[in-house]
């Protein structure tokens, strides 16, 4: 199975090493393959960026997106930008207080999670990509959780890694919970639209 | 020879295809580097700067291109293997510098990573333009070695095997990547040190009055025995056509015997030096070639006609120069045509056609850079073959 995942926000949070993580995660620890690719120019900080992930059980050839599987949006640009490319019955991820879903197209199952302010609460906003990947470790079961706290180790700064595992698992737990809750009433909003 | 330890990142890794030809360097025993940078090449730049102090290698920023080429070959001389980095704008002010480096016989590595091109182009972009530039982009008669790598484990591999084809040749080896596979992160794993195979220049020792810098004979084929700079050796090295003791000797005679030679130590060993890898070639009424990101975008292409019914393989190159003539020339034999997938408007396909001779049809699916090939417009390319 081949699935096309693209990571996407602002420059400066994150979102390339969001891609590199999961990546190594998928391809070191859970032996999958996995390639990720990046939107590379002069788009530092503050603009639309984004890192593409692809993860199957095949070897990947063809590395870029053709259909986008997943979308994780960190900023409301990134979701009008790439959200058009997501598959009917995809899935969003989106910070739920970044993201505002104003034009709605298509049909899939959006999830949400107050990535950037949760790490606020621990402390330091530029985290918010790692909960973001807790978060999408949990809903979309992509990359296993125990392969991310194996990659994280050595893509983060030493000195905050302990903090960036705390984030890991907030995001994680969240999307934990709110699969728990989803037994009762349904989590995800089910976008249909014409 | 095994590869020294000191330099070999053994190990699993997620890394671009960048840093995997600065792993691949320092695996190889480079232990000298002068460039200037230029995306999208930085990156392996970075590496080397960043990982040379711990192996006791020299990292030097120079003022340009020229003057990076013409410190590799300084590097050469003094005994280190030595390499630089570069992109197309880079690649062509170091065009001098190679020629010297062939007519001189210097060992040394030149990485370009493609960008779309002509001039300063597409910075940030891919392209495949500067094949046949690496080819003939200096002057004279001479010959290279280039390898073209598709995913940034095969940066890692083929850089290492550069450098081992450059110190046994005493040639320029270009490893020629592109935009795509040097910026792609995938899993790259780096064998343990004694698991490498490196190959260190052969080296003179015998009487020093008897050195002959550029004498041949039989035990060392074409290729002349090498001194190291300060080993206490007399040699003399020129660009001007020179006989075995490294002086000018201007005249037909020795330029016949000496280009000669530059020319068929590469030429007459491409069997031994030409790797390319098939799909299905045997089986194939039609075949397409490609080679690095090229060849990863032709596969999808590949998959997309097979389930159309067609009859089709791929034949991969990991060498391009020398071209791998002489399988070229069989496949000719029982394919109806080729389709060379390339991101330029028509480089390697001249010579794909040339070797073919006429014996199966060739055709081009061309793309002038900036992005990889739509798979949809190869396959339409393919089904016009097959009509």
């Amino acid at each position: 199975m081949r699935t096309e995942i693209r990571f996407s926000g602002l420059g400066g949070q994150g979102i390339i090493l969001s891609g590199i993580i999961a990546g190594k995660a998928a391809s070191l620890f859970d032996h999958k393959h996995a390639t990720m690719t990046q939107s590379f120019g002069p788009e530092a900080r503050g603009s639309a960026c984004s890192a593409q992930l692809i993860v199957s059980d095949e070897p990947v050839f063809y590395p870029y997106i053709t259909k986008t599987h997943v979308l994780v949006s960190m900023s409301q640009d990134a979701c009008d930008k790439f959200l058009p490319d997501l598959i009917a019955g995809g899935t969003l991820l989106v910070d739920e207080d970044l993201v505002n879903l104003r034009s709605r197209s298509g049909s899939f199952k959006m999830f949400e999670v107050p990535a950037t302010r949760y790490a606020e609460e621990l402390g330091n906003r530029i985290l918010g990509n790692l909960v973001m990947l807790g978060y999408f470790s949990a809903i979309t079961r992509t990359v296993s959780p125990e392969s991310f706290k194996k990659a994280i180790p050595g893509s983060v700064p030493q000195r905050y890694l302990d903090l960036n595992i705390h984030a890991f698992d907030r995001g994680f737990e969240h999307g934990i919970s709110q699969g728990k809750q989803k037994k009762n009433k349904k989590s995800a909003k089910v976008i249909e639209e014409r | 020879m095994k590869a020294d330890p000191k330099g070999v990142l053994t190990g699993a890794h997620f890394l671009d295809g960048d840093h995997a030809c600065a792993e691949g360097a320092l695996a190889a025993g480079c232990r000298f580097f002068a460039g200037y940078p230029i995306t999208p090449s930085t990156e392996v730049a970075e590496r080397i700067a960043l990982r040379f102090p711990l192996v006791g290698g020299i990292f030097i920023q120079m003022e340009d291109e020229l003057a990076s080429m013409a410190a590799v070959l300084g590097g050469a001389w003094g005994g280190k293997k030595s390499m630089t980095v570069t992109s197309g704008p880079g690649f062509s002010l170091m065009m001098e510098n190679i020629g010297l480096a062939a007519m001189t016989e210097t060992p040394c590595v030149i990485v370009n990573v493609q960008r779309g091109g002509p001039s300063t182009g597409l910075p940030t972009l891919p392209g495949q333009q500067d094949m046949m530039q690496a080819r003939w982009g200096s002057h004279g008669d001479y010959e290279i070695i280039a390898v073209v790598p598709n995913s940034p484990q095969e940066c890692f591999d083929v850089t290492i095997e550069a450098f081992n084809l450059s110190e046994e040749y005493r040639v320029p080896v270009m490893v020629m990547m592109d935009e795509c596979v040097g910026h792609m992160t995938e899993k790259v794993v780096i064998p343990p040190a004694e698991e490498i195979e490196v190959f260190n220049r052969r080296l003179y020792d015998g009487p020093k009055q008897d050195y002959l810098p550029y004498a041949v004979d039989s035990d060392n084929g074409r290729v002349p025995l090498m001194a190291n700079a300060g080993a206490g050796y007399r040699f003399h090295v020129t660009g001007l056509t020179h006989d075995e003791r490294g002086y000018p000797a201007m005249n037909a005679e020795v330029q016949q015997e000496c280009v000669t030679r530059l020319v068929d130590k590469v030429k007459l060993n491409t069997h031994a030096i030409a790797r390319y890898e098939e799909e299905e070639v045997e089986e194939a009424d039609i075949v397409l070639v490609a080679y690095g990101i090229s060849s990863r975008v032709a596969m999808r292409a590949l998959e997309m006609a097979r389930a159309d019914g067609i009859k089709i393989g791929l034949f991969r190159m990991i060498t391009a120069w020398p071209f791998p003539e002489e399988r070229i020339r069989q496949i000719a034999q029982h394919v109806n045509s080729f389709v060379m997938v390339e991101l330029n408007l028509g480089q390697m396909v001249t010579e794909l056609e040339r070797c073919v001779a006429g014996a199966a049809k060739v055709h081009l699916a061309p793309h002038a850079g900036g992005w990889v090939h739509h798979p949809e417009d190869i396959l339409q390319i393919i089904s016009e073959a097959t009509t």
